[in-house]
């Protein structure tokens, strides 16, 4: 693995770290922690492309960090529904 | 003393993790599977993308088994949905007033959503070519549905369209998999039709064939999901 590579791996790694840190800070919103969770799985995709796996690459932005993270709002805004009723 | 438990149980797995990595060496050669696999997936398979190879034929029952996973995730969101559903019906006749979702969103939805569904079917139609393949490209064809719903939340998509087409792709895959079984080497067998000139379009038998149903499928449960989540507002 050349240098540079060496080095971009390093950076999205320590980029994924942050995002899961704030994903999972308690004071936060759900908003924000859902919106770093899927960004986790976009920095986790950069990363297997860097690892040479385009295909796990590809589902892990499109499934991963696209599809789950609207999922999770989806799934938000009828908890919050369900909260308001009370 | 909770958190001196959860302490302890950081630093071992701390200590796993750790020791993995230190003992890490990596390969500079191919292992057996792998290299059969580099191998022979040209004159067997006859896919210039190995990883499709492996996905679609050699491990075909393991893809077929995931695509039921995700199938009955759609049916139990479904399930789980319906209820709700019933009750709500008469929130349709008065919907409420939405914000409007703002001219980016509208021209970009426009604009973007004929691109990703051809660039999703491109990705499903060339998995034995390049990176990608049945579920990347369904999830990218599902995306674009999203995108429709983000723009409009009170569109209706055809329910029985999308269960039309889930419900014949999988039963098209299946029947596949027992012509291979019939007409060629096993169950999934690629070889039913013609292995053609390597690298091109129509090549590597079925996988082109399997891979737009697998993809078609894929993109189907996931609007399920997602328009089943999405029309049933509770209030």
């Amino acid at each position: 693995m050349s240098p540079i590579l060496l080095a971009m791996v390093l950076i999205v790694s320590a980029a994924m770290i942050a995002a899961a840190v704030v994903a999972i800070h308690p004071a936060r919103s759900l908003p924000i922690a859902i919106l770093a969770a899927g960004s986790v799985g976009l920095f986790a995709s950069l990363l297997f492309l860097m690892l040479a796996a385009p295909d796990v690459a590809m589902t892990e932005a499109a499934i991963g960090s696209g599809l789950t993270t609207f999922l999770f709002f989806f799934v938000l805004r009828r908890v919050r529904g369900g909260q308001d009723e009370k | 003393m909770k958190n001196k438990i959860a302490l302890v149980l950081v630093l071992a797995l701390g200590f796993i993790f750790g020791s993995l990595w230190i003992g890490f060496v990596p390969f500079t050669t191919l292992n057996e599977t792998a290299h059969y696999y580099a191998e022979n997936t040209a004159d067997e398979v006859g896919a210039q993308n190995i990883i499709t190879a492996i996905i679609v034929t050699y491990r075909g029952l393991d893809t077929l088994g995931e695509v039921t996973v995700l199938f009955l995730t759609a049916a139990i969101v479904g399930l789980v949905l319906a209820r709700s559903r019933a009750v709500e019906q008469d929130a349709y006749s008065k919907p409420e007033e939405l914000p409007p979702a703002g001219e980016l969103l509208e021209i970009g939805t426009k604009l973007l959503v004929p691109l990703i569904l051809l660039f999703g079917a491109y990705v499903f139609v060339n998995g034995h070519l390049t990176p990608g393949g049945g579920f990347q490209g369904g999830a990218i064809v599902a995306s674009a549905i999203l995108l429709m719903l983000l723009t409009d939340p009170l569109r209706r998509f055809s329910r029985r369209l999308i269960t039309v087409i889930e419900s014949t792709m999988g039963l098209v895959y299946v029947v596949i998999g027992i012509l291979g079984v019939a007409l060629a080497g096993g169950f999934l067998d690629n070889r039913i039709l013609p292995l053609g000139e390597f690298g091109s379009l129509f090549s590597a038998g079925a996988i082109p064939v399997i891979y737009a149903l697998v993809g078609l499928k894929v993109g189907a449960e996931f609007c399920a999901m997602m328009v089943s989540l999405s029309e049933t507002e509770d209030r």
